[in-house]
């Protein structure tokens, strides 16, 4: 993999990864008291963070494949660790929509986190630092670091500020997460070992493995990304998790955090084990099936709010698993098209729900109804989140599947049949969604509730712009991606070696 | 900036004016933004179409709206003949209609709401006839079903109302889905969406066939047959037609612009837009033209029987456009679009007819209790008697020319054509009678409504009134641009099918086999059947009302599927709702969810936990156990793994 130095001048993704850090050690500084002022500079610290990073937006070369904005210094010599970081098309974006979320997860929490709020917002601002870390770090200790340092914030999110069944919430959340990480702390060590002892990303991926170690590798790598994605059937801690979070966690959880497992397989699993990946497209393509359908079929039968949203999106990140293992040019560029929408969307449902949780304290559907005729604002606002949920043209929903689901046809025809079952499931739930909140007669418990804010409004009204933008206009993000994704399949499919099959591939590495 | 992309973007700029300032600023002027913004939306159509008329034709790309790799779809027109007669249908009726409107939503609190809607749809409706691929043309098709869904749910306070546009919603995604697959093969085999170089590219896949679960299909037929499902769904045909009855829940102007006259006919034109893939799978033109005869017959037949104004013409609005998939059916897309352009006259005005009756009797939809309502308004009376003799093909009336056409075509064709032409002419009498039905039963005899309604019965205001008046000009002449020859010649016409001769650059047409004498033979045909289905109305509902219970009563059987428009709806509930309802508590939540995947969660760790517990004896808290012990467990599997990989690779 070629390195292209830093056209900057400074070190931004140290900066963008450093200054959240910064910002939390403020506020540890300040006394409990000043709760404005923590807020302030919580905020402060989101927004210029932003700032910093859209010169990435702006000056990257959307021309190459190479890492950008590199940054590469010996940290631990003993064992050839490296403090490097570095991004292409696949991460740069999601650098970008956590610099983005973190101020809208500050804007939405400003009134309704009211204990603790000091811890809050450093855990907060620790997880913005760790998220970054992620999608920039390029050597595999570094990697690993920030994979889990994002855990232990995210656990206390849960399990302090989050809802009734919280611990319960937390430590399932924990625990899924941790048996994942673990058995890819094997991995990584393998490969540092099978490597001669380097943890450098692109030097890992200059290697071609032997096919053995290569399959037990990708299900090594697999248990960590399926948890977080989350794939069927490890999906089971995310509707606790997501319900019982705050709005913070819910929309992190959503827009970042569960983008990290299917950034791991694009990452790691796809271009460190081609020949594995590859001859495990048939179960990762059935996997993802059966979460697209189980996922849409089990929202039908949701009472709770967050529950459905959650359940959601075990069926949404069907389909970016669906594009990424299509292995093609579509599936996959869609694949992470979506997982960018899926950010945007879910992450702004998960807003919206908070801001109304904030007003009822209730998030039983039941307890709804008529919200379009007491808050109109916010109703059209949860309209514009519905159908990009459920994937209407003009909306960024729409161009992420269509692509995935081309993809996923042009791979395996039953798996883009079947996906695209989805598609009229996601309407019925959706819907069904919006008419028992916002529909029918007015509910006594939204009787007189106050319409949308001015500070709730500047938090989703940039997802709403999203929306559209990337509806109307994607290629201003698809063009990151051509490059990166081109060069991360010519891994995949080098010169004309036929697809081999799983049973072939089996054959192979018993032999 | 080209002229003619002010036709969508006019609406468009309406739609968003209104939504962004009507709550506050507009309110009850939102007509004053939406109206004109269509008028001049109309004008520019009408002086494009005129271009069309003289040669021009506009082909071309905006910008290029997705890009992945091969995959490159613009944003990009197509100006031809079938779209400038689309151009005509759509912003006529979509203008006359906003006008209508102005007056019959008069007062409604979301009167912004409403012509935003209004304009969002008509732009959709203008993206979709005029777009030069696939995918713009989806999107369009996609967004008028998200418009229709927003108006049939306009009152959404009412249960019935947002029931209705949820259904319409969900029932147009089984077809889109299908109408999507066949959107991507298309894209899979030719490599592009672009109409034209698809069309270009089409000697390729003759012939071809691919396998579908282990069953070999012709490619032509399966990538026909998928769009199809997509006009199955939109245009409200066998058996996803259920949507289109319940769309009536929506206020009436929007039941006469989408659910009549242009939306519900996307289908007809997806069909004839694409005659040059249908014309290769002769299997795939007849399950359009059965489709169409089946739905047709089988729509009228429940007309014959209800009571609810709307619901009978929407039932109507079902079989008419059976009669234009069955024209598409047999080769005779022109007749097809024909009918469809002189339809969008008579049953809009056939629509706004019965708002009008609606705005003088307080909302009131059940014909029974009309009556007599000719002297109270003649002006309604007169429009939708005129419509009618139109949809009741009477010779000189626009509807008679386009039926008349298909029924001569499906005759012509032989074969299947046969059968249809059996099926299509049975359906006009249906058509005559129950038409006739609302006149002879809502406009003549006695008042039958409360002494209330009768106090209040008058006229509508001159803003609904004209545009009666001016649809009702269409309903008779727009059929006379399509008089067949054997009927122009009589009056010393040469080439009376202007119609026929323009939408024939754009779509193939059949030579019509057959003598003079058997089209004359047809056509005559159809006239008596249409003059014996008003007499017989005239009979049953005028000189011998006993004639309607006693058959009712006789054949109580029949008149009792009818009336329940065959069960479909229980079936449906029965069979798709209810099951996956189940599967999703039952099954999912509580069994796989539940008890499987979270007993095998939540076992592991409480397994280990009590063994822990026992072997130390100690009482601490549960959760803290959980903890400690999942973290041993996974540190000492995790130990093992890496020694038996680490050795296992190295050695």
């Amino acid at each position: 993999m070629n390195l292209m130095a830093n056209t900057l001048g400074y070190p931004i993704l140290s900066t963008l990864i450093f200054l959240p850090v910064f910002g939390a050690l403020l506020i540890a500084l300040l006394p409990r008291s000043a709760e404005p002022l923590i807020k302030s500079v919580a905020l402060i610290t989101s927004l210029l963070a932003f700032a910093f990073s859209i010169p990435l937006f702006t000056n990257f070369d959307k021309t190459t494949a190479a890492l950008q904005f590199v940054e590469r210094a010996n940290w631990i010599p003993a064992f050839n660790i490296q403090y490097f970081l570095g991004l292409d098309g696949i991460s740069i974006l999601f650098v970008l929509l956590s610099t983005l979320v973190t101020i809208l997860c500050v804007l939405i929490s400003w009134n309704s986190i009211k204990n603790k709020v000091k811890e809050f917002y450093i855990a907060l601002l620790i997880i913005e630092g760790a998220m970054i870390g992620v999608f920039c770090a390029m050597d595999f200790f570094l990697f690993y670091i920030f994979w889990e340092a994002m855990l232990i914030p995210m656990y206390l999110l849960i399990g302090v500020w989050g809802g009734p069944n919280r611990i319960y919430a937390a430590i399932k959340f924990f625990l899924y997460t941790l048996v994942g990480s673990v058995l890819m702390l094997v991995g990584i060590i393998a490969l540092y070992l099978y490597a001669d002892r380097t943890f450098s990303i692109p030097a890992l991926m200059n290697i071609r493995y032997p096919l053995s170690m290569q399959f037990w590798l990708f299900w090594a790598f697999f248990a960590a990304f399926a948890v977080k994605v989350p794939m069927f059937p490890v999906h089971t801690w995310l509707p606790d998790a997501h319900t019982e979070a705050p709005t913070a966690g819910s929309v992190i959880l959503a827009a970042v955090l569960i983008k990290m497992g299917a950034y791991g397989f694009l990452r790691f699993s796809i271009p460190l084990f081609p020949d594995a990946a590859k001859a495990m497209t048939i179960p990762m393509l059935a996997l993802s099936v059966i979460a697209i359908i189980y996922g849409a079929v089990v929202c039908l039968a949701q009472t709770d709010l967050k529950r459905l949203i959650a359940y959601s999106s075990v069926s949404h990140m069907g389909f970016v698993t669906l594009g990424i293992f299509a292995m093609n040019i579509q599936g996959m560029e869609g694949g992470i098209l979506q997982m960018l929408n899926h950010g945007i969307v879910t992450g702004a449902l998960f807003l919206c729900i908070g801001m109304i949780y904030d007003r009822t304290h209730t998030r039983q559907i039941s307890d709804y109804g008529g919200v379009a005729t007491v808050l109109p604002v916010y109703a059209g606002l949860f309209m514009v989140f519905t159908l990009a949920s459920i994937g209407l043209p003009a909306t960024n929903g729409f161009i992420g599947e269509f692509l995935v689901l081309l993809g996923g046809f042009t791979a395996q025809r039953w798996a883009g049949v079947l996906a695209a079952t989805g598609i009229i499931i996601g309407a019925g739930y959706m819907l069904w969604l919006y008419q028992r909140v916002f529909f029918l007669q007015v509910n006594a418990k939204v009787q007189g509730l106050k319409d949308i804010n001015l500070r709730e409004l500047v938090a989703v009204v940039p997802m709403a712009v999203l929306v559209f933008w990337i509806g109307v206009y994607p290629n201003a993000f698809l063009s990151f991606l051509h490059p990166s994704v081109q060069n991360l399949l010519n891994r995949v499919h080098p010169g004309a070696i036929e697809m081999s099959t799983l049973a072939e591939f089996l054959k192979k590495i018993l032999a | 900036m080209k002229l003619y992309l002010l036709i969508p973007a006019l609406p468009l700029a309406g739609f968003l004016i209104n939504i962004l300032f009507g709550k506050w600023f507009i309110k009850d002027k939102a007509n004053w933004i939406a109206t004109p913004a269509v008028i001049g939306s109309w004008i520019i159509a009408m002086i494009t179409v005129a271009g069309v008329m003289a040669g021009h034709r506009v082909s071309e790309d905006l910008y290029t709206w997705v890009i992945s790799d091969g995959f490159r779809v613009p944003i990009g027109f197509l100006i031809d003949q079938l779209t400038a007669v689309m151009l005509v249908v759509v912003t006529t009726v979509s203008a006359l209609v906003h006008i209508y409107s102005a007056g019959y939503m008069k007062g409604d609190k979301g009167y912004y709401r409403f012509f935003a809607y209004l304009n969002l749809f008509t732009f959709s409706m203008l993206m979709l006839i005029m777009s030069n691929n696939f995918l713009q043309l989806y999107f369009g098709w996609e967004a008028v079903g998200l418009c229709s869904y927003f108006l049939i749910g306009f009152w959404y306070e009412k249960k019935s109302a947002s029931d209705a546009g949820k259904k319409a919603f969900i029932v147009n995604r089984f077809g889109d889905f299908g109408f999507g697959l066949g959107v991507m093969l298309i894209f899979i085999t030719f490599g592009s969406l672009h109409y034209e170089t698809i069309f270009g590219k089409l000697g390729m896949i003759a012939g071809q066939s691919v396998s579908v679960l282990g069953w070999t299909v012709s490619l032509p037929t399966l990538i026909a047959l998928l769009l199809f499902c997509g006009a199955v769904g939109k245009s409200a045909q066998l058996p996803l037609h259920v949507w289109l009855p319940d769309a009536m829940e929506g206020p009436t102007p929007v039941s006469a612009l989408i659910h009549a006259a242009t939306m519900v006919t996307a289908g007809v034109f997806l069909v004839a837009r694409t005659n040059p893939i249908f014309n290769l799978s002769p299997t795939a033109m007849a399950v359009v033209g059965i489709t169409g005869g089946v739905t047709a017959l089988f729509a009228a037949t429940i007309a014959l029987v209800q009571n609810d104004i709307k619901r009978i013409i929407a039932y109507s609005t079902i079989s008419q456009l059976g009669y234009m998939f069955l024209a598409c059916g047999v080769g005779a897309y022109g007749a097809g679009i024909f009918h469809l352009y002189t339809h969008a006259f008579f049953k809009a005005l056939l629509f706004l007819g019965a708002g009008s009756v609606m705005h003088a009797m307080g909302g009131e939809l059940d014909i029974q209790k009309m009556g007599g309502l000719r002297k109270h308004m003649p002006v309604t009376y007169w429009t939708f008697l005129l419509a009618s003799l139109s949809i009741a093909g009477i010779p000189g009336f626009a509807g008679f020319f386009s039926k008349d056409e298909i029924l001569w075509q499906a005759f012509a064709s032989g074969g299947v054509g046969r059968v249809l032409w059996g099926i299509g002419t049975l359906t006009a009498l249906l058509t005559a009678f129950y038409s006739f039905r609302i006149i002879f039963v809502a406009f003549h005899g006695e008042f039958r409504g409360t002494p209330e309604q009768a106090h209040h019965l008058h006229e509508s205001p001159a803003s609904m009134a004209i545009p009666l008046v001016l649809l009702a000009v269409g309903a008779v002449a727009s059929g006379w641009v399509g008089v067949p020859p054997f009927i122009g010649e009589m009056f010393g016409v040469e080439n009376s099918n202007l119609f026929g001769a323009f939408i024939g650059h754009v779509v193939s047409q059949p030579a019509a086999h057959g003598a003079p004498g058997q089209e004359m033979m047809v056509t005559a045909m159809s006239v008596v059947v249409g003059l014996l289905g008003i007499s017989l109305a005239g009979v049953f509902y005028i000189s011998k009302p006993g004639i309607p219970k006693a058959l009712a009563k006789n054949f109580s059987g029949v008149h009792k599927l009818l009336w329940n428009k065959y069960y479909i709806d229980e079936l449906y509930n029965f069979i798709i709702i209810k099951p996956t309802l189940w599967v999703a508590k039952s099954v999912l939540v509580d069994t796989t969810d539940g008890k499987i995947i979270e007993g095998v969660v939540n076992g592991v760790p409480r397994g280990i936990g009590s063994f822990g517990q026992r072997l130390r004896k100690l009482q601490t808290g549960v959760l803290q156990n959980y903890a400690a012990m999942m973290a041993l467990g996974v540190f000492v599997f995790v130990a093992i793994a890496l020694m038996i990989l680490v050795g296992g690779v190295k050695g």
